[in-house]
């Protein structure tokens, strides 16, 4: 067994065969409706720690799931099981589920009508040819140029490179189906720097649908070694109030946390900080999040979503304004409005930016907290209430001063999204949500 | 050979035409040159939940989860792979791949079989069958009527019932040969609550490894209901929490999130021998005040966090972590144990066949203390009083952990006054436990709901502790 023995789109047909046979048999013991996903997946993934081989693991996931309607009730059950007997098994299962669930008006499959009939392809599949042996020798050379980086990295946590492909395929009794093969790899670096009886650790990483396009392996290695070494030192500031600039591998959270509060689901549950909000001016009047799901290679591109209908680009604020809620089938029917296409979530979000990059935003911010880890859940999505653990580098005029750590910074999500100031140029790529750092006006940080 | 593993063989490795008698020779083969040591891990697990919200029970699932993970140890490295198939052929292909690790060196050898005589934790049953569909249901609805009629405030309820049934085999070259049956079950009850347009929400729930009929006993359900009843309308009152460092005591039972997250995670002896935890070298050393005891006990009769054994085949046991405020040892599996010289403790523990086993908490807990609580909570001019926890997290090499509260309130002059807002709390581990300035003796354990994520894997945990107060923590509200 090796990561280059192929699931591609090879397999595709034989999964398709499956769903059919899965859909059959649901409508054979009686199901008036049901949809059926299926998936394979296979990997390799290699750990070095101090310039040893620590792990290597192959991974093979395979497994389907099915949800089935009697009428308005609804039943699933899902199983890692292979054969006619688990299809027929796994089925009654859900069937006796769904005999004893209640009627529920909004259950059931999407409308005939709105399935996706075009599935544009998104080359979401790009296997990558490489050994254990390879992996490993990459995994080495990354640790080894962070050890390079400065004498103050004298551990490490785990260096680790992955390889997963998979296939996938959806289809429900209404004739539809669709599947995709998909490729993810990537590279991570775990340091330790030590100094004066502190020890710090930081890393960095990197995830692409192409492993040749991850970025350089000496490069990653080094990043974590700085990051690590400019956490040394760390102490916290005296309880304040100042602007924070969140950099913009944490800044995705923050729009992250947007999406599930307006998120059909949080909102027919009367659990949203956001709940009622449909065109009003929650963000400043320059910034619009639009969805693009059919980028080629994306992380987060997909052609259909959870229920089979088609994906389609669309903006869900524009001039600051909320325009849309995030809605699938479900959701959409218990709030009386049209699915948007997402179940399963948003697929690939873009956040208008301007034109500074990190440093500029530190210059604009003058003095503040440039919050660049953060610990803990800490959002009540009920009231909005925000407080999390953080940790980072102290500004004042315009420039870095020492790290902080032990430190929290609170607010509320309504007013931190009306204050923000400035979104950056600096834009993560390795997110399916695409933004820059974000500076927000005002937040409490509570120190010492 | 004992009739749990009898019953647990003829489950997972019959029906793909395996036997006991050849697991030996899957490990041998895998045992070549150069391998330490090797284990072979069956699963089968089936789990269910339903769900009710909106006065419906809209959700139920069910899945159905099998496979054998297989894995293989040269010094410290480790090679894995996992197979949903449970066959002759499944397990030797797997076994070639984990071997592909081995350097040359040493030939490997498997020692004789056998099983250690381990103490029953829990009913081997299947909890998800002692009552049948139509009684889950009308349990859900009952609670939900029930919790309804509870106050007219109440705008949402949602409630739910899990319950999950694992079937596992161990077999390693050590010797090693176990079985065990491990129930699991887990009840919810969620509210949202709204007054005067402010809407606030409350959620309490509990279980263990024992079945479904431990919810209707005792009015068990609805006192799960009750209570996420009473935290969502003492949240409606709440104010700002305060910003800044202040004495905080923590309250009995589910605030032990603070000891698994201060002082667990960091004596886990995977980090202690990669020399990455803030613990790392400390035995014998104080790292925490004189009043501390802290223990890892994966011994207790149908606790969420027990196991009679643990996933590598190793007897659970009572671990002392601190001693009097000084460290006695860590957490240890057994390719940490083996390569730090000391012994296992029963602690090695995995989410699945699919995953690599590590050194993990069981029933995390501080032992009780001689203060009165009331006197505790007295001897703070101001201060915050922590009821109730959301989850926490911790890095372990700085030492940083926080914990959110979910149900908080001020002290002033050593009185419990106002409730304030969620906050995130945040401080380091050895510095916040030497300033625990007084225990409590009222020592209690969680209600069973409790979860812990480390690389990744997810698994059941419990954690306790009596009352205590910390002289100073960082408090991340936003009031003054």
């Amino acid at each position: 067994m090796s990561a280059t023995d192929v699931i591609g789109p090879q397999a595709l047909p034989a999964l398709q065969a499956q769903v059919e046979q899965i859909i059959d048999e649901a409508r054979r013991q009686g199901a008036s409706a049901c949809e059926v996903a299926v998936s394979l997946e296979q990997g390799l993934s290699t750990s070095v720690r101090q310039r040893e081989v620590e792990t290597v693991e192959f991974n093979r996931d395979q497994g389907f799931g099915i949800t089935l309607y009697l009428g308005q009730r609804k039943g699933s059950a899902s199983t890692s099981a292979t054969g006619d007997a688990a299809i027929r098994e796994t089925v009654a299962a859900a069937l006796a589920i769904a005999r004893h669930a209640s009627e529920d008006e909004s259950a059931g499959l999407a409308d005939a009508a709105l399935m996706a009939r075009e599935l544009p392809s998104l080359d979401l599949y790009h296997p990558w040819a490489i050994t254990p042996e390879q992996a490993i020798e990459q995994a080495l050379a990354c640790e080894a140029a962070a050890f390079d980086t400065d004498a103050r990295i004298r551990n490490a946590d785990g260096t680790t490179l992955s390889t997963h492909q998979g296939c996938r395929v959806y289809g429900n009794s209404h004739g539809f189906i669709g599947g995709y093969a998909s490729t993810r790899h990537s590279l991570s670096c775990v340091m330790i720097a030590e100094a004066d009886g502190q020890m710090q650790r930081d890393y960095w990483y990197d995830v692409n649908r192409q492993g040749e396009r991850l970025a350089d392996a000496t490069g990653i290695g080094q990043r974590a070694a700085l990051r690590a070494v400019s956490r040394l030192g760390a102490r916290p500031v005296p309880t304040c109030e100042v602007p924070v600039l969140f950099a913009a591998e944490l800044a995705t959270g923050l729009f992250s946390s947007f999406l599930g509060a307006i998120s059909g689901g949080n909102l027919y549950r009367k659990s949203s900080f956001l709940e009622g909000t449909l065109g009003q001016q929650l963000f400043p009047e320059w910034l619009s999040l639009d969805e693009r799901p059919h980028i080629p290679r994306a992380l987060g591109s997909a052609s259909f979503d959870g229920d089979g209908l088609a994906t389609y680009a669309k903006s869900f604020v524009e001039r600051g304004e909320l325009l849309s809620y995030v809605l699938g089938t479900y959701s959409g029917r218990k709030l009386g409005l049209p699915s948007t296409a997402n179940t399963g979530g948003v697929h690939n979000l873009f956040v208008s930016h301007g034109e500074e990059d990190q440093a500029a935003l530190i210059r604009r911010m003058g003095r503040g907290l440039l919050v660049t880890e953060l610990m803990g859940q800490g959002l009540n999505m009920v009231t909005g209430d925000y407080s999390r653990g953080a940790g980072g580098y102290w500004v004042e005029n315009g420039e870095i001063q020492f790290p902080v750590q032990e430190v929290t910074i609170a607010g509320n999500m309504r007013d931190m999204f009306r204050q923000i100031v400035a979104v950056g140029s600096d834009l993560e790529l390795r997110s399916t949500i695409r933004t820059g750092s974000v500076l927000i006006e005002r937040m409490t940080v509570a120190g010492s | 050979m004992s009739e749990m593993l009898l019953s647990v063989s003829e489950h997972l490795l019959a029906p793909g035409g395996l036997a006991i008698e050849q697991l030996s020779g899957v490990l041998g083969e895998l045992a070549g040159p150069g391998i330490d040591a090797a284990d072979l891990y069956f699963q089968s697990q089936v789990s269910e939940s339903w769900v009710l919200e909106d006065g419906i029970v809209k959700e139920g699932s069910f899945n159905l989860d099998q496979g054998v993970g297989v894995r293989a140890q040269s010094g410290e490295k480790t090679g894995f792979a996992y197979s949903n198939a449970i066959t002759a052929e499944a397990l030797s292909q797997a076994a070639r791949a984990a071997r592909s690790i081995a350097r040359a060196g040493q030939e490997g050898r498997v020692q004789a079989f056998s099983t250690p005589q381990v103490t029953a934790l829990y009913a081997p049953g299947n909890p998800l069958d002692v009552i049948d569909r139509a009684q889950k249901v009308e349990l859900l609805k009952q609670v939900d009527q029930a919790t309804r009629a509870l106050d007219p405030r109440i705008k949402q309820v949602t409630v739910s019932l899990a319950g999950v049934w694992d079937r596992i085999l161990v077999a390693a070259t050590d010797g090693s040969l176990g079985a065990d049956i491990r129930p699991l079950v887990r009840f919810n009850v969620s509210v949202i609550v709204e007054q005067n347009g402010r809407r606030e929400r409350g959620g309490h729930g509990g279980g263990g490894r024992t079945d479904y009929r431990y919810f209707m006993n005792e009015d068990r359900a609805m006192g799960y209901a009750r209570e996420a009843l009473r935290q969502a309308l003492v949240n409606l009152e709440a104010i700002a929490a305060p910003a800044g460092t202040f004495p905080v005591v923590m309250g009995a039972g589910w605030s032990g999130v603070l000891l698994h997250e201060a002082v667990g995670h960091g004596l886990e002896g995977d980090f202690n021998r990669k020399g990455s935890s803030n613990y790392s070298g400390k035995v014998g050393q104080q790292v925490a005040s004189k009043l501390c005891t802290i223990v890892d006990d994966g011994t207790l009769a149908e606790r969420r966090g027990s196991l009679s054994m643990d996933d590598e085949g190793t007897q659970t046991q009572c671990t002392t972590l601190i001693e009097n405020g000084i460290l006695k040892g860590y957490m240890q599996d057994k390719l940490n144990a083996r390569l730090m010289g000391v012994a296992p403790t029963g602690n090695g523990r995995r989410e699945s066949y699919a995953h690599l086993p590590m050194p993990r908490m069981t029933n995390t807990y501080m032992l009780a203390g001689e203060s009165d609580p009331e006197e505790i909570i007295r001897s703070v001019k101001k201060g915050i009083y922590c009821a109730n926890l959301g989850g926490g997290q911790v890095d372990i090499t700085s030492g940083k952990f926080v914990f959110s509260t979910s149900e908080a309130y001020l002290i002033e002059d050593g009185k419990i006054t106002a409730p304030v807002k969620g906050a995130t709390l945040i401080g380091n581990g050895p510095e916040a436990m030497s300033k625990v300035s007084m225990v409590g003796n009222d020592l209690a354990l969680d209600s069973g709901v409790g979860t812990c994520g480390k690389d990744g894997q997810s698994v059941p945990v419990g954690v306790g502790q009596p009352t205590l107060k910390i002289d100073a923590i960082t408090v991340g509200g936003t009031g003054s």
